[in-house]
């Protein structure tokens, strides 16, 4: 019955219509169906449910080719400027010559791929607009900036010999600059909602600049006289050796949500990565001094760091595109919570004894 | 919210319970912004055709068919004996119709509505990764993308932990609601809210519409409507609370939700000393490589 | 700029200065939106409109610059709305702006392949020709040796989506021109409302306003799916439930209605009168009436006559029936001790009695004509108080419906008792002396053989409840486009002249007072007709209307029996209607059995449309599906075809009628572009052009047209002055000035009146329809917010509302009451009542007229001043609502012999095939029950939807909904394609397998229902098959509206066969089922 009137005077006892109650009022006689939730679970599989298996995440917008290479040239780009600096530093021209040219040419095609996908790649400027702490790109974009110049410089001035001095010191700015360029990149595809990348954003960094320093090794194997190329091939072994180590840290750390680095097309690339890198460290290793050797272990690792890149970015893109790995861990860190916040209200009312009389407990 | 702001945080509290489902925000929505219409897609999800919120949806309305009921709602959709075996509908509900035909199954049903949009977060992930400041907080406590400024970098849109934002393919920028803010800015309601027929989407000052939130989930409840509850009106949750919360009578996921969102950004300062602690192991270990015996 | 104020834009700069160093708030503000502001800001103009989809009646606001409409918007003053909008009224922007529209007139020649431009001119002229022409080759001044004076060559269809002033001018320049099918979109959706609640309480209009059911304890929403087809008027519903009142809702389907309401009681479609006669019983039987109520207000205690033989008598046959002719004599079922027989709806079949002329004319659909008047009754009836008499009318309805039993509710409509039992108690628990309960309809129950017949149902168990007249009760028939009230009540309707008056039937001989005193009711409102008449007849013809030549009264053409507008499709494929107006109609999607009505615009000489595209109406001849099957070719069509281009809504000025009965005007924003103009042009020109054309001659024929009244002001593009159309709807008195209220009309020519129900609107010579004081200056009857008839009444028969003493039933229910300190009725609404009559009243021995109807009869357009639970005359099928099975049922009934309505009107031809009555063994061929209905996304035929891609996007194709269980039955895959066939034709739709379908335990078998929504046609952004393809020209006898609500199909997975092999699959089930022309036509 309505709790309003219509009296002489008037409608009294209004209520606005978003008070509207459905599935209040069915009680005749108190006639109240009680029903036990019933939830089914689709058998075999986690409890989960979603939306007509949407997505609960947009898609990436990114092209792979775009902004996986964009990781990967960023990455050989920063180790490259390192090594050349070391290069230079101690004196191995033949090691830092190409280096600072890959660090050059990769660094302009990181930042071309990175333009190219942007959607308005005119107001590329816009991105030096704001400098923002919270957004991994404006911080990249800065270092991009700053370390372009840089490797820009010690480049040019290599290949003309103009001002050695400067080139000198902008090769070291480079390679000052080279491990945050190689870095960034990391929280950058973490700091999203995409989950096979957020949830490794501890490790993350060491794989990208694992991968970065066997790059940049394997590409100094392949361009270096072997006798200069020393400090390459163990930038290689090392760099290998950090990534997968750090990969597979990542891997058993995440749980479900490393299902994509396993399985289907990302999980693919990131085998071929694996079997790449590793064979390219050992070609380091074992086969280093010797010239073809050493070229085709410098591939394989600069085939490597690359599938790596690929291979973690669509493994980004897969677990976005799948909403349990979205849901389930929310999930289950909710029930975890619930539970935690069971024991300690427990704790709690074991350790200070409740004033009133207890009240009894069912669950 | 900047210092500046004469203004109480505006937002939104979506009252799912009264939905009827007219999709009249999805319109306003559109019409208002000029919003391009995007095509023809039959989804066979129920009566939603528009699937999710995305570059050219600002206002998504969803529909969700379960053997559940909304408090002691008749349904009166009973299955009579005799009935032939049902078929799989190849559905989201979590059970297919027919699996559970017993008779205490009987007229089990519930049609659920639910008119989604950006929650306008207190921490949001969109806002803090733009590396151009194209997203930027109103001085209503609101989350817009300015069209002037966005260079299509897409960052923001895995960054969302819900969804929302998306780029729009042959405009190469990213939309998503702006809560109206031209309209805020002279004091008019959001178009979406406006419209609706049953005051599901209310608009006004998020304190306001918290407190007028949580008297409502009481009322419910009291009603014996247990399922109801609100999603994204704690300020403690993961991304601070949302400037456009909901009351739900399902569990988010199902509306497809997240159930526990946390901005992005919270983690980003572990992601930065991660990072930071890369980059001086690569310095340092090929520093280490120039050492030791030239071979 | 100097460097340093460009250094200081730069955000990064202001991010160090200012106070938002993470960059993320004010430093980041662009230019672009510190300038922004709302486009409406920046408006030149604030039209105020009204939505032009459907009958709510919503408020818009058109925001206009540089005269360009820019935004339109809920006008947050409207009572009805409050500004808001469901996604149709959120889309007319688009809709009225967006780039389907057409701006230039198209022709057709015969046998073309396509369209052509022309100049807007040479198409007027060319339809004027047209139109003359065919008048002549198709005029019959005499017809069975009856004056008819008339032409049957010409026809018009559409009106509902047009303004009352431009329906007022079509009828009266068709009139004029002797056309008489001129008809609209009443017909085919509400046209037994106005049989039922015309029959039942005098006026064919809802009883009461959408924003009283906040006022209501418990609500029924029966056929209708309101949350959908009137979502922004749902908000009253939920108002409703806010205050707790119970929200039930009766349907074959799980909608979005039934999501929000507390029961939803699925049904099987075509069975509510089973339903609703169970209702009926148990209160009957329970005594849960409201006695009080019942013995004063309703005829429950008259005496019917002893001729009188009931279903339980017949077998479901009433006394009278004449099977040859199918038809009832209506005289047995008279109330006892009234000689004259009391006339109806149906009036003319008591014409030779009371003009004292002989009958000449069966057949002629009159139950509208209860749009504003009851039945006469002349003299008192016998009554028995006490109400036991055997032949009383409470008697004889307990007898009625006694077998209406739980169990046969269970069986007949597959309702489970328990479900039943809970509907029954809600409403009787909420009814009665403290509580009101109301009943919301629409199209659900009005589209059946039965249809006036469903709402009689409903009516009849209102008024034993106590529930009419009263806050939150009454019975709210939920109309359908923007005007189709104002369509019925201005009726571009063949039967009707407006307000209600008949269309004269031809006889002999038939002065002015002979019409009268056959269709006139002695007793109440009606009794005045001649005023209502003649000053209409004044509008209409001026001076040349004298009391010497009865004021014109043969000026006006005479219908001989059925021309509505199905009646026209048949003639038009015997080749006798050879013109064809479509005025903002699309029968080739909307009406039934679209394939007949392709068929017979393909025998038309022309065809003129004017929509605001090419509808599918408009291009049939080179794209339908007769071309697709083969069965037409384009260049043998010798049709010509005119399409004009429309203007929209806010290109214009006028008004429409809501359900609330209530006339809005909506100003004109800007000038239609192109050669879009709108139907008040076009009309106004066509009827200039003609007569300029026929000027000076003196055939009689062309007098009416010579004569008419035809000077309206033109304005801006030369359009004409809806205000002064609407001041003449009005009427004028004497003295030039504009007349206050229909009690101000006389018979004697001195005062004008185009519409005698609309008496009152132009009072003062204010235009009361643009009134907009905001509801939140007002209480919730919000008098003055435009005007509603009659005489701004919201409440209809607010008199039941008090006591017999004119005390309120209840505190909590007060409407009017009587106040003897001022000797008058007051209140919060108009009294529907003498304003100073006061309850103890009695009416002297022999009086007539208004001055008969006591201090206690609030229903005072009922020749007896009572609500009537038996109808002793005014419908052809029975004084009593009784439930028989669809024309295409799997069912026969179940509680007589009498399987469907004996009266129910049959067209058989090739083309409109029936299904085998059940019991036959063909009817097997089509097992399950298939339903239609709308989506909130869509409107109607598609015409305003699929057109707007912000609509389409919503639901973008056509799909048919069914059980999992149907599915596994017939293996349908959900998302794919299904082919559903009838007896007419085949159609394919997309599959949504769905739980909100239930099966049905009926007869004691599981029965499935299709679910269809029928928006789709092939033109158009989003384009699917028409479901009328499927559908029959079955028709109520009393109003020929179309069953399209319940019908038998066969479904199979798969998309349907193209080409001939469409109508091969048909042809093959017709041969299974054994159908031929003659199938399912017997009585
Ligand atoms: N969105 C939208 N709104 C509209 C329109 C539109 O096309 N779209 N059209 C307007 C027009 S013209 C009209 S007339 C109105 C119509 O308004 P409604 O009558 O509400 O519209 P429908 O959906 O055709 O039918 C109503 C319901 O009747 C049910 N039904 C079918 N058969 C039966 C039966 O035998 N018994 C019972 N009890 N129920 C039955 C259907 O399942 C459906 O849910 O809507 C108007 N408003
Ligand atoms: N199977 C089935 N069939 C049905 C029904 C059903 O429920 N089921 N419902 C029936 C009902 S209730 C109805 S009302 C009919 C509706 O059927 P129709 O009236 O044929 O359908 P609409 O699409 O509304 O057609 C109206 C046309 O008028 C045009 N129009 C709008 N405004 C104007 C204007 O100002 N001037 C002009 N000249 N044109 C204008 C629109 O563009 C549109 O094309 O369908 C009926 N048919
Ligand atoms: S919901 Fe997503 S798009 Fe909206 S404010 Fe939060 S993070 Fe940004
Ligand atoms: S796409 Fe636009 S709004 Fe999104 S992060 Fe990039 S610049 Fe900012
Ligand atoms: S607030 Fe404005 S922009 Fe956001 S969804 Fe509503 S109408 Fe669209
Ligand atoms: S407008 Fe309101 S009622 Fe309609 S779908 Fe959106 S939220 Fe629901
Ligand atoms: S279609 Fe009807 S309910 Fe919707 S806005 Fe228009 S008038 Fe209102
Ligand atoms: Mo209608």
């Amino acid at each position: 019955m309505s709790t309003s009137d219509v009296t002489r005077e008037g409608i009294r006892g209004a209520h606005p219509g978003r008070e509207a109650l459905t599935g209040a009022v069915s009680t005749l006689d108190g006639h109240r169906r009680d029903h036990p939730s019933r939830r089914r679970v689709r058998r075999g599989e986690p409890e989960f449910r979603s939306y007509y298996d949407k997505p609960v995440l947009n898609q990436i917008v990114w092209e792979p080719r775009d902004i996986a290479g964009y990781l990967f040239l960023g990455g050989l780009a920063g180790a490259s400027s390192v090594l050349a600096a070391g290069a230079d530093l101690t004196d191995r021209p033949d090691l830092a010559r190409p280096l600072k040219y890959t660090a050059l040419g990769a660094i302009t095609g990181s930042v071309a791929a990175l333009v190219n996908d942007l959607g308005r790649p005119a107001r590329f400027v816009n991105m030096l607009r704001v400098l923002k702490w919270t957004s991994p790109m404006s911080v990249g974009s800065w270092i991009l900036a700053a370390y372009g110049p840089l490797a820009g410089a010690a480049a040019v001035s290599q290949a003309t010999g103009i001002l050695p001095g400067l080139g000198r010191t902008a090769a070291v700015g480079a390679a000052a600059l080279g491990p945050a360029v190689a870095a960034y990149t990391a929280p950058l595809i973490c700091d999203t909602a995409v989950p096979a990348w957020h949830e490794g954003y501890r490790e993350m960094p060491f794989v990208f600049v694992g991968s970065a320093a066997a790059a940049a090794g394997g590409m100094g194997m392949a361009t270096a006289p072997v006798e200069q190329a020393a400090p390459a091939r163990r930038a290689a072994v090392l760099g290998s050796v950090l990534e997968t180590a750090a990969l597979w840290r990542m891997e058993h750390r995440m749980g479900m949500v490393a299902k994509p680095y396993r399985e289907g097309r990302s999980g693919g690339l990131m085998r071929a990565a694996k079997i790449l890198t590793v064979a390219g460290a050992a070609g380091a290793l074992l086969g280093g001094r010797n010239r073809a050797v050493s070229a085709v272990a410098g591939a394989a690792l600069l085939a490597g760091s690359a599938c790596t890149r690929f291979g973690v970015f669509s493994a980004g893109v897969a677990s976005a595109a799948d909403p349990k790995y979205t849901v389930v861990p929310q999930r289950q860190r909710l029930e975890e919570r619930k539970t935690d916040a069971a024991i300690s209200a427990a704790k709690a009312a074991a350790s200070s004894p409740s004033p009133g009389p207890e009240e009894p407990s069912d669950s | 919210m900047p210092a500046d702001s004469p203004h109480p945080r505006m937002g939104f509290f979506t009252d799912t319970s009264v939905c009827i489902g007219c999709k009249a925000c999805e319109v306003a929505c559109k019409e208002w912004n000029a919003v391009p219409e995007d095509g023809l897609n039959f989804t066979a999800m129920s009566f939603d055709n528009s699937g999710g919120l995305g570059a050219d949806t600002w206002r998504h309305v969803a529909f969700i068919e379960q053997r559940a009921s909304v408090g002691v709602q008749e349904s009166g959709v009973g299955r009579p004996d005799g009935a032939a075996a049902p078929v799989d509908l190849g559905m989201p509900s979590f059970d297919k119709p027919g699996d559970a035909a017993g008779a205490d199954e009987r007229g089990e049903f519930r049609w659920l509505m639910s008119s989604d949009v950006c929650k306008h977060c207190t921490h949001a992930a969109c806002l803090d990764v733009c590396p151009t400041g194209a997203l930027f907080r109103t001085e209503f406590g609101t989350v817009v993308v300015q069209e002037d400024i966005c260079n299509g970098c897409g960052y923001c849109v895995p960054a969302c932990p819900y969804g929302v934002i998306d780029k729009r393919e042959d405009d190469g920028r990213v939309w998503k609601c702006t809560l109206c803010y031209d309209r805020l800015g002279e004091g008019l309601e959001p178009a979406c809210a406006k419209a609706c027929p049953t005051d599901s989407i209310q608009f006004g000052e998020l304190d306001e519409l918290r407190a007028r939130a949580d008297e409502r989930v009481r009322h419910l409840h009291e009603a014996g409507i247990d399922s109801a509850r609100l999603y994204g009106r704690d300020p403690d949750d993961g991304v601070g609370g949302d400037g456009a919360f909901f009351l739900l009578l399902d569990e988010p996921e199902v509306y497809g939700l997240p159930p526990d969102p946390v901005v992005t950004t919270r983690d980003l300062p572990s992601m930065w000393r991660h990072a930071g602690a890369a980059a001086a192991v690569l310095l340092a270990g090929i520093t280490a490589t120039f050492l030791g015996r030239r071979r | 700029m100097g460097v340093r104020r460009l250094i200081q834009s730069w955000p990064v700069y202001r991010q160090f200065t200012g106070g938002d160093p993470s960059g993320r708030g004010g430093a980041a503000k662009s230019a672009a939106s510190a300038r922004l502001a709302p486009r409406t800001s920046r408006a030149d103009r604030v039209v105020k409109s009204v939505c032009p989809y459907c009958a709510v009646g919503c408020g818009q606001n058109v925001y206009v610059r540089d005269d360009k409409v820019i935004q339109i918007e809920g006008d947050p003053d409207s009572p009805i709305s409050r500004g808001r909008l469901c996604p149709k009224g959120s889309a007319s922007l688009q809709l009225t702006t967006g780039s389907s529209r057409r701006h230039t007139v198209l022709y057709r020649r015969p046998h073309a392949p396509d369209f052509e431009e022309i100049d807007l001119w040479t198409a007027m002229d060319m339809v004027a020709d047209r139109v003359i022409a065919t008048r002549r080759e198709g005029w019959q001044d005499h017809l069975d040796g009856l004056r008819v004076a008339r032409t049957m060559g010409i026809a018009s269809l559409g009106g509902a989506t047009l303004d009352n002033e431009e329906n007022y001018l079509i009828k009266k320049l068709f009139t004029a021109l002797g056309v008489v099918q001129v008809e609209n979109q009443a017909r085919v959706c509400h046209s037994s409302t106005v049989a039922g609640l015309g029959t039942s309480f005098g006026r064919g209009g809802a009883t009461t306003f959408m924003q009283d059911l906040q006022n209501s304890d418990c609500i029924v929403i029966e056929g209708s799916n309101y949350a959908e087809a009137h979502p922004v008027g749902f908000q009253w519903v939920m108002e409703a439930k806010a205050r707790g009142a119970v929200v039930i809702h009766v349907d074959p389907r799980f909608s979005r209605t039934s999501a929000l309401a507390d029961l939803h009681v699925p049904i099987r479609a075509g069975t509510d009168i089973a339903f609703l006669g169970g209702l009926i019983n148990r209160v009957l039987t329970d005594d849960a009436y409201f006695r009080d109520y019942l013995l004063a207000y309703t005829n429950a205690a008259t005496i019917v006559t002893d001729d009188f033989q009931d279903t339980e008598d017949l077998d479901g046959l009433f006394s009278g029936f004449d099977p040859d002719q199918r038809t009832y004599d209506l005289n047995t079922w008279r109330y006892a001790g009234v000689d004259i027989a009391p006339a109806s709806g149906d009036r003319d079949a008591h014409y030779a009695e009371r003009a004292g002329a002989p009958q000449e004319t069966a057949e002629a659909g009159r139950p509208e004509q209860q749009g504003s008047g009851g039945a006469a009754v002349g003299g008192t009836p016998e009554t028995d108080p006490t109400l036991t008499h055997p032949r009383c009318v409470f008697q004889i309805l307990k007898r009625h419906y006694s077998r209406y039993t739980p169990e046969a509710v269970e069986e007949i409509c597959g309702i489970p008792r328990d479900l039943f039992d809970r509907v029954y108690r809600h409403l009787t628990e909420n009814s009665g002396r403290d509580r009101t309960s109301a009943f919301c309809y629409a199209v659900g129950w009005t589209q059946h053989t039965v249809g006036a017949q469903y709402i009689r149902a409903a009516c009849v168990l209102q008024l034993l409840l106590g529930n009419i007249g009263r806050p939150g009760g009454g019975i709210q028939a939920l109309r359908g486009h923007a005007s189709i009230q104002g369509s019925s009540d201005i009726p571009t309707l063949y039967n009707l002249l407006p307000g209600y008056i008949p269309m004269p039937h031809a006889h002999g001989n038939q002065s002015l007072d002979d019409f009268v005193a056959a269709d006139a009711a002695v007793n109440g409102f009606w009794a005045d007709m001649k005023s209502y008449l003649v000053s209409l007849l004044k509008a209409w013809w001026g001076d040349h209307a004298t009391a010497d030549n009865d004021y014109a009264f043969d000026y006006l053409p005479r219908i001989t029996g059925d021309h509505s507008t199905y009646a026209t499709v048949m003639a038009q494929l015997r080749g006798e209607c050879k013109g064809y107006f479509l005025m903002g109609e699309n029968p080739a999607v909307g009406s039934a059995n679209s394939r007949a009505q392709r068929m017979g615009m393909a025998n038309l000489d022309w065809l003129v449309v004017r929509d605001f595209s090419l509808i599918e109406s408009a291009t049939w001849w080179k794209d339908g599906p007769e071309i697709e099957s083969g069965e037409l070719r384009t260049e043998d069509i010798a049709t010509e075809v005119f399409f004009f281009p429309a203007a929209a809504h806010t290109e214009k000025s006028g008004t429409f009628t809501n359900t609330n009965r209530t006339l809005q005007w909506h100003d004109r924003a800007v000038l239609p572009g192109g050669d879009a103009r709108s139907d008040l042009w076009f009309t106004y020109h066509l009827g200039r052009i003609i007569r300029q054309k026929l000027a000076g001659s003196t055939d009689p024929r062309d007098l009416p047209l010579l004569h008419l009244t035809w000077d309206y002001p033109l304005e801006e593009g030369q359009e004409p002055d809806a205000a002064a159309v609407l001041a003449e709807i009005n009427g004028y008195g004497p003295d030039g000035r504009p007349l206050g209220g229909y009690t101000q009309l006389r018979d004697d020519g001195s005062t004008t009146c185009g519409c005698w129900i609309y008496c009152g609107v132009f009072a003062d010579g204010v235009n009361q329809a643009a009134r907009r004081k905001p509801h939140t200056e007002q209480d919730w009857i919000a008098a003055e917010w435009a005007w509603a008839w009659p005489a701004n009444r919201r409440v209809l028969y607010n008199r039941a509302s008090a006591d017999p003493q004119g005390r309120p039933w209840s505190e909590r229910k007060a409407l009017v009451w009587w106040d003897p300190a001022s000797g008058r009725w007051t209140g919060h609404d108009i009294p529907d009542f003498e304003a100073d009559k006061a309850p103890d009243y009695r009416p002297p021995e022999g009086a007539t007229g208004v001055a008969a109807i006591s201090g206690t009869d609030p229903f005072i357009m009922q020749g007896d001043g009572k609500g009537w639970l038996y109808a002793p005359a005014g419908l052809k099928d029975g004084p009593l609502p009784t439930h028989y099975e669809p024309q295409d049922s799997p069912f026969g009934n179940l509680l007589y012999g009498q399987d469907r309505n004996p009266v129910r009107q049959v067209h058989p031809h090739d083309l409109n095939r029936y299904h085998p009555g059940p019991g036959d063994p063909g009817a097997g061929v089509f097992p399950y029950v298939v339903t239609t209905y709308r989506l909130t996304e869509h409107f109607t035929a598609g015409g305003m939807s699929r057109w707007t891609p912000y609509l389409a996007e919503l639901q973008p194709e056509f799909f048919c909904e069914v059980s999992p269980e149907l599915a596994a039955e017939r293996g349908l895959t959900h998302g794919s394609w299904a082919t559903i066939v009838t007896a007419r034709n085949a159609i394919e739709a997309r599959v949504l397998v769905t739980d909100r379908m239930a099966p049905l335990r009926v007869h004691g078998r599981t029965v499935h229902t299709i679910g269809m929504p029928y928006h789709w046609g092939p033109n158009g952004y989003s384009t699917g098959d028409a479901f009328n393809e499927l559908s029959s020209i079955a028709l109520d006898g009393n109003v020929h509206i179309q069953e399209v609500k319940a019908l038998t199909a066969d479904i199979r997975p798969g998309r349907r066969p193209r080409g001939p092999d469409r109508l091969a699959l048909v042809r093959d089930y017709h041969e299974r089922a054994g159908i031929t022309v003659r199938t399912g036509t017997e009585v």
